[in-house]
């Protein structure tokens, strides 16, 4: 289990650990699943209302289904802790953050420098991605 | 013969080993028998060479020829622009290619 | 034309500083190759045969005469006094230096350009019709939507990652200049019977390996869906398109595979998810970018007579200038295609020339076109006489546009690491045998398209006759296709047989091209002549 480097979240960290989305489905209980990246987001929607945790899995990188997973989670409404878990780089931290990711849990460290710099790089952004902030044409047309 | 070509990381240009150090001159080119896959992973390291892959190359009369026609491309310029070849002036250059 | 405000503007300073600083981390060690690459190419840096290589973006085509000076200027100042105009109308630079790379994106930066996105797992640059704005066929100005979806495709969080590259082509005309069908998302716009303005998609095309002409999958979303429904289109194929084998990993194997109305099916289902989100640029913005495209400030009543009395003139107007929408002014290409020479080549000298050509002839404004050509899109016709005496000077008033001179060719082995042989070689010495302009125009029109790989850079699958170079045991060998087009009868060209070497291509093309003038009937084009007889008597002659 990698380390969270990096949450913007106030709660307490989940005490349980994630599970595959096999066993989760499995267990009555669980509160923390985690998926891969082959793996539908959607079939997790009936359960968002006792998630505490969903771990999404960048085995490597360059593989980008982790960032619809993640959007999908949050357009249905899931407001807990959206963890990204593996191949993590910093050019990509502020787009994870974007699509929703609050927690980002690398396997090899980031330097924390570089990695702030990535979080705060872009002051404005074209899309709407659902993380609250306005797009360029909003504040054209505001 | 096995020799060593790759891109310098910062430049981008092409380069040989010669045994020492990178070379732009194919003819500087070293025979590394089995040792290039050390060396590329030692230089690659270093940061002094970017892209760096082992050819088959031979010796003749006139220098090293590497043995496919796209390492001697690389080796020379375009066939196309030989004014911006590492031989502008001679005409039979592109032959070497060929 | 579109003008930048501060917002775009800080979007490509802060790219400038985003890039620059991963440089600095990789040549401190920082990041390894590996880890680099990808973000490199994000920006259009690529590792050629020779040296690095940056693709510059031109946002469907269109450069105005400072940005165009400025390419010019970059060719001097990083690269050695050229620039290559390619199939997707980007500039590419052949001999650029990792190091110097972030402070010429600064430069193009200043004029309002960037390298974002031109390369890499993305959308890339939205490609366009090189008339739009000027042709008298097209419904609008396709280049508003274009920007659109340029604003929205940039750093877009979601498909940075995508299985594969992405791209996109915006025309509204029945005539298809842009390979459109040929394009992971072909956008037509339309007008519907009530007389509205929307999209018509097309997903799926492409070349490569598979070349594949995209199916329609809806014939009619209206302007203020547009975004909501492409980035459905994104989302189904970024989370179902295949990773595990990367010549499978285009979005034209997902449609293929899951078939046309799955695609769809699924597309309209995350579509209507999407419209609940909010995510749609109001038509406001719309707006704000077409009044950036207005027409310029024609001269009305300007005068309709060309003196034609040059017959080089005459020739030259005749194969590379068409229609204007408005009266008294023309269309006018410059060929980069000299006989003998490399297509799609222009020397820093020449990129200056057309654009100070276009400040005081044409609004300030260029094109690039898909077929690897310059074009003034608005010239007073009382003007043209000087403008081609302009370019005659400079070696740039080749008459062969749309002939078997105006090759399409990709750089092949001479640039390119992953080519089989070599293009432009045969480029020249096909447009050399047929360099006379009687030849020339005693054939007409014919699309000749050379790659140097299966990788199709060069669209052969897509040339009336295409050229295919393989790797034959070490030694360069050719394969003809015959009877490919990518205008609005788009179709794939079949191969005639076994290949050739490079003297033997040359010449299978002048039989190929021999048979067309025995066999056809009258004003009848290559294609159409290979589309009426087929394969078979090219093939008796080519091989027998
Ligand atoms: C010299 C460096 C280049 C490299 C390494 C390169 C690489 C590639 C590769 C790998 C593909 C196939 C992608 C796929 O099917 O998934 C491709 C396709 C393509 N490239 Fe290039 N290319 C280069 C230069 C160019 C140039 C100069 C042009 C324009 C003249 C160009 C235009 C295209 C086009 C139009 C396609 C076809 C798109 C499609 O498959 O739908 N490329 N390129
Ligand atoms: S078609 Fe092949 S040889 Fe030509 S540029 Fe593309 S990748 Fe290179």
């Amino acid at each position: 289990m990698t380390d969270v480097q990096f949450r913007f979240r106030d709660d307490e960290l989940a005490g349980d650990p994630a599970v595959t989305v096999d066993s989760f489905f499995d267990q009555t209980n669980a509160t923390a699943v985690r998926i891969e990246p082959g793996e539908d987001a959607r079939a997790l929607l009936p359960f968002l209302g006792r998630l505490q945790l969903i771990e999404v899995s960048f085995p490597a990188w360059t593989d980008g289904r982790g960032y619809s997973s993640a959007r999908v989670l949050r357009e249905a409404g899931y407001t807990g802790e959206l963890r990204a878990v593996g191949d993590l780089v910093i050019d990509m931290l502020s787009h994870l953050r974007r699509c929703g990711f609050d927690a980002f849990a690398p396997e090899h460290g980031l330097n924390h420098a570089d990695a702030q710099a990535a979080f705060d790089r872009w002051d404005n952004v074209y899309q709407v991605t659902g993380d609250g902030r306005a797009p360029i044409w909003a504040r054209r047309h505001g | 013969m096995k020799i060593l070509t790759g891109n310098d990381l910062k430049s981008g240009e092409v380069v040989w080993w010669d045994g020492d150090h990178w070379s732009k001159f194919v003819n500087s080119a070293a025979d590394v028998g089995d040792r290039g896959d050390a060396i590329i992973a030692r230089e690659e390291a270093a940061r002094r060479v970017v892209s760096a892959y082992i050819v088959d190359g031979a010796r003749d009369e006139n220098g090293v020829r590497p043995a496919h026609i796209k390492e001697r491309i690389r080796a020379l310029g375009p066939t196309v622009r030989m004014d911006l070849s590492l031989k502008p002036g001679d005409p039979d250059a592109s032959n070497w290619v060929i | 034309m579109y003008k930048y405000d501060q917002y775009d503007q800080q979007m490509v300073d802060v790219r400038v500083k985003e890039f620059r600083d991963q440089v600095r981390r990789r040549l401190d060690g920082s990041l390894t190759e590996d880890q680099f690459r990808p973000l490199r190419l994000q920006n259009g840096l690529y590792l050629q045969l020779h040296a690095y290589m940056l693709r510059v973006a031109v946002p469907y085509g269109t450069l105005n005469s400072e940005q165009m000076t400025v390419l010019g200027d970059i060719a001097d100042k990083y690269d050695r006094g050229y620039g290559h105009f390619t199939t997707r109308q980007n500039i590419q630079y052949n001999w650029i230096k990792l190091e110097e790379t972030p402070d010429l994106l600064a430069e193009l930066a200043g004029v309002e350009m960037h390298a974002i996105q031109t390369s890499g797992n993305c959308i890339r640059n939205i490609s366009s019709d090189q008339y739009a704005g000027a042709a008298a066929d097209e419904i609008v100005d396709p280049r508003p939507y274009a920007e659109l979806l340029r604003q929205w495709s940039s750093f877009h969080p979601e498909f940075l990652t995508l299985p594969r590259k992405f791209k996109i082509a915006v025309i509204a005309s029945e005539t298809d200049r842009a390979a459109m069908k040929l394009h992971d998302i072909g956008i037509q716009m339309v007008r519907n019977e009530a007389g509205k303005i929307g999209a018509r998609f097309f997903v799926g095309g492409g070349m490569g390996r598979t070349p594949m002409i995209g199916p329609m999958i809806r014939d009619f979303v209206p302007l203020d869906q547009l975004i909501t429904y492409c980035e459905a289109c994104l989302r189904v194929y970024n989370r179902y398109g295949r990773r595990d084998n990367k010549y499978k990993a285009r979005i034209k194997i997902l449609v293929h595979e899951l078939g046309k109305d799955e695609y769809t099916r699924q597309v309209e289902e995350e579509f209507a998810l999407l419209m609940e989100q909010g995510i749609e640029p109001p038509l406001a913005e719309l707006e704000r970018i077409k009044a950036m495209f207005a027409d310029p400030a024609f001269e009305t009543g300007a005068s309709d007579d060309l003196d034609l009395s040059d017959p080089d003139f005459r020739l030259w107007v005749e194969r590379n200038c068409a229609q204007h929408k408005q009266a008294g002014y023309i269309i006018a290409t410059v060929s980069l295609k000299p006989v003998g020479g490399i297509p799609g080549d222009a020397s820093a000298d020449q990129i200056r020339l057309m654009a100070q050509l276009a400040r005081d002839y044409s609004f300030d404004e260029l094109r690039v076109t898909h077929a690897q050509n310059i074009v003034f899109p608005h010239v007073r016709k009382a003007d043209l006489y000087t403008v081609w005496k302009a370019l005659d000077e400079a070696g740039l008033s080749t008459a062969n546009l749309d002939g078997i001179g105006d090759i399409i060719a990709c750089p092949g082995l001479d640039y390119c690491s992953l080519a089989n042989a070599r293009s432009i070689p045969v480029a020249q010495r096909i447009s050399e045998r047929f360099g006379s302009a009687e030849k020339q125009a005693e054939i007409g029109e014919l699309k000749l398209k050379i790659s140097g790989c299966i990788n199709a850079c060069g669209h052969h699958h897509a040339g009336h006759i295409g050229i295919l170079g393989v790797d034959r045991k070490g030694v360069e060998n050719y394969q003809l296709l015959l009877g490919g087009s990518e205008g609005a009868d788009t179709s794939l060209g079949q191969i005639t047989g076994p290949g050739f070497d490079e003297d033997g291509i040359v010449a299978a093309v002048e039989t190929a091209a021999n048979v067309y003038l025995r066999e056809r009937n009258n004003g009848e084009r290559f294609l159409d002549t290979y589309r009426r007889i087929g394969m078979a008597p090219f093939k008796e002659a080519l091989y027998d």
